[in-house]
């Protein structure tokens, strides 16, 4: 039978197509092409080989095979396995999450919390259930969590904001200022390409002094001395202090990512506006701004993950953030010397958030890519 | 008579509010004066309130003994010396952690961008996964994390481990590096080394002008190399070796002799160098992706070879898209190295800001200070960058 298929005769360009040969397919193919082309990968890939094999294999014994779960206490944990001693994080698990919040209140959190879900997803998916209605909801939502969290008024008793502390402070600022340096980013970037000067001037002063200095000079300045640029007797809690630093001090890094989206609109564009007999804001909202925003994005998120991981800064100034909260784990003489399993367990968390913010990102980008793709 | 003069004054109202160039003037008027309104307002506050609490504002606080310590200078300080130069030991500390923590930045930068695009996969993702994980955590928490792995998990002096037969040690002091300590003929080799500077500059006027002229190429770099690094070294060896070396050895509990890296310091230098690094090597990686491959390919159509392409065709090219954001990176960098008051590192932030304010209670007058000195600090990066940037851009015709 073989044989009589080896002799078979095709017509010319009948041939059936051969598979390629074996080195050029499959995973052989693959190392070849990819790890071993030539003298030089070859070296590399031995090279990264040998960085994972010193790496990778001390790090999964301590932080994992050799780790200790169960504990009450450091002693306990060197006695049972020379490895990372988790036990910190399980007795810590809960308070890293809400901080010193009334435990009777948690609920409040947790609704919170769900309902951020609830809000965020017909902002952020275009193919949400019911998505112009549950607009109105998110639109909603700053004003019932700020009810839920601090409460206060129609039957929610007040929890004072020097309680607050953890993951859930980290959230409340981060997603804060999120949400009201865009807009205000917005309005300062309109105001340094503006053709006015005294906006110009305004505009160009407050984004160049913001960026100029770090964040923790002006939270200190917060904390410090802005009592004092208030009426006398005024008390202004130090937590609506932190937001408003932090959103302005986003605000103006915004700013320079959506001037940098407005310049890339071609003149045209605000020409033809005007021969459409658009008023300014109108063609502002209706033209260039929804083209600006989108070139803008990658920037934008960028700006926002930042953002987000500034807030760790809070803890220079005595709030108790979810890295300060979990810091103060190690001031406990039962904990001492653990920091690399307390700032591991922060980094993760930062870590899954910051790469979630920046993977839909690009899911955003490819969304609104409207070019040609090549 | 009423009636038509609130018609009357209505329309001149909306004619200039639908006049543009009147709008514009009313909107800035406006502008202006809220802003005016508002510093008024706040000033005359803070006045006040200094006024009751009997502050006033003035700088003569920094003339005052300081008496605090500070672990790590530049120059001699100690508790006796005033505000004014506790202050300039914090600066100094500033820029010797931006400076050092840039160069280092720069260098894994440089790498880790290149090594992201090579054609090797497994490099590629080991790469791709180190920078992702590092510049999705907050900045703080690497200062921390290297900060309590040396403090907590490195050995005592007393059980350290050596590196260099016995030269460079590792403890939870910190690094212990040899220090040099030149004799009486060191300042020959030192004038060797300043004049291998001077003839290289010399010789690459030269070797540019040979080459507008008459197309020839000279080995500048090889040159220069041999200039800057290997005169100075033939100095050293034919005046006899004139260099002592102070090594840290173990006295007691800790370490005499050399230079040590005190653990804030090696924390905080190598946290921003490596977080900074990361995203360099992005910068770094995209600048080089956005020379298009055409340029290769015509180059060695022209007969150049890979290291000359490399060398004359796209690193100009690629420097371009990357010296921008790279300076605002180094802005970061320097900005971020204001944290160093969560481990105890004294700079600026720490010592005037920190310390000397809660001492004297003057928050309006350090602060200013502080405001004032990290924006001149950003102000000078960013005109040395952007003067480089000119010198580098595309002129088009």
């Amino acid at each position: 039978m073989s044989n009589l298929q080896d002799t078979q005769t095709y017509a010319p360009g009948q041939h059936p197509d051969m598979p390629p040969p074996l080195a050029t397919r499959g995973i052989i193919g693959w190392m070849r092409k990819n790890l071993f082309s030539s003298i030089g990968n070859t070296i590399l890939t031995l090279v990264a080989i040998a960085i994972l094999w010193r790496i990778v294999p001390p790090i999964l014994d301590y932080f994992v095979f050799d780790a200790v779960i169960n504990a009450s206490n450091r002693e306990e944990c060197v006695a049972k396995g020379t490895g990372a001693c988790w036990a910190v994080i399980s007795e810590r698990f809960q308070v890293s999450l809400y901080a010193f919040y009334p435990e009777a209140e948690r609920w409040r959190l947790k609704l919170t919390f769900l309902l951020l879900f609830v809000a965020l997803g017909p902002v952020l998916f275009d193919r949400f259930p019911l998505r112009k209605q549950m607009i109105w909801f998110s639109l909603a939502y700053p004003f019932i969590a700020i009810w839920l969290v601090v409460g206060g008024f129609l039957g929610l008793p007040l929890v004072e904001t020097k309680m607050f502390g953890g993951v859930m402070l980290t959230l409340i600022i981060g997603i804060t200022g999120i949400t009201f340096s865009l807009p205000l980013g917005i309005l300062l970037a309109l105001g340094r390409i503006s053709n006015l000067p005294a906006m110009q001037i305004v505009s160009v002063a407050f984004i160049e002094f913001i960026r100029g200095v770090p964040l923790i000079t002006l939270l200190f300045v917060a904390s410090t001395m802005l009592n004092y640029f208030l009426p006398p007797g005024t008390e202004f809690d130090l937590l609506l202090r932190v937001l408003i630093m932090v959103t302005l001090f986003a605000s103006a890094y915004i700013a320079e990512v959506v001037r940098g989206g407005l310049q890339a609109i071609p003149k045209g564009q605000y020409e033809a506006a005007d021969a459409m007999g658009l008023k300014y804001w109108q063609a502002m909202r209706l033209i260039i701004l929804p083209q600006a925003l989108k070139i803008s994005i990658p920037g934008i998120v960028n700006t926002f993950i930042g953002l987000y991981k500034d807030t760790t800064l809070v803890l220079i100034i005595g709030l108790f953030d979810v890295l300060g909260i979990m810091r103060s784990a190690l001031a406990d003489p039962k904990w001492n010397g653990l920091s690399t399993e307390v700032y591991i367990y922060t980094a993760l968390f930062f870590f899954v958030s910051c790469f979630a913010m920046s993977r839909y990102s690009l899911y955003l980008e490819k969304k609104l890519h409207t070019g040609h793709k090549r | 008579m009423a009636a038509a003069d609130i018609v009357d004054s209505r329309s001149a109202l909306s004619r200039a509010w639908n006049n543009k160039e009147a709008r514009s003037v009313i909107l800035q008027i406006l502008t202006v004066a809220l802003l005016f309104g508002f510093f008024f307002y706040i000033i005359r506050n803070a006045v006040i309130n200094l006024e009751t609490i009997g502050k006033g504002y003035s700088f003569t606080f920094l003339s005052a003994p300081a008496s605090y310590d500070i672990n790590q200078t530049l120059i001699d300080y100690n508790s006796r010396d005033t505000h004014f130069r506790a202050a300039i030991v914090g600066i100094l500390n500033t820029l010797l952690v931006a400076v050092s923590g840039i160069i280092l930045a720069t260098i894994v930068g440089f790498v880790l961008g290149v090594l992201r695009l090579s054609k090797n996969w497994l490099m590629s993702r080991i790469v791709y996964c180190y920078i992702e994980l590092v510049r999705n955590v907050p900045v703080l928490l690497h200062i921390l994390l290297i900060h309590g792995i040396v403090v907590n998990t490195l050995p005592v002096p007393r059980q350290s481990p050596s590196f260099f037969s016995e030269s460079v040690f590792l403890s939870n002091r910190g690094l212990y590096v040899p220090s040099p300590l030149p004799e009486p003929l060191f300042w020959a080799t030192m004038i060797a080394f300043f004049g291998g500077i001077v003839g290289t500059v010399l010789y690459k006027r030269r070797a540019r002008k040979l080459q507008e002229e008459t197309g020839r190429i000279l080995p500048v770099f090889r040159v220069g190399l041999g200039l800057i690094i290997g005169l100075p070294f033939v100095v050293f060896l034919v005046t006899g070796m004139p260099m002592n070396w102070s090594y840290p050895e173990l006295k007691g509990f800790n370490f005499v002799g050399g230079v040590a890296m005190k653990p804030e310091f090696l924390a905080l230098w190598l946290a921003l160098s490596l977080y900074t690094s990361a995203f360099i090597a992005e910068i770094v990686r995209a600048g080089i992706l956005a020379v298009s491959y055409g340029q290769t390919e015509a180059a060695h159509a022209l007969g150049l070879r890979t290291n000359r392409t490399l060398q004359l065709v796209i690193i100009p090219q690629a420097l371009r898209v990357i010296v921008p954001p790279l300076t605002s990176q180094y802005l970061n960098l320097t900005k971020n190295s204001s944290l160093a008051i969560a481990i105890g590192y004294m700079d600026i932030v720490a010592t005037i800001g920190g310390i000397s304010l809660n001492q004297t209670g003057r928050e309006m007058e350090s602060m200013t200070i502080v405001l004032l000195i990290y924006l001149s600090f950003s102000l000078v990066i960013s005109l040395f960058m952007n003067w480089y940037n000119k010198r580098i851009k595309l002129v088009e015709r």
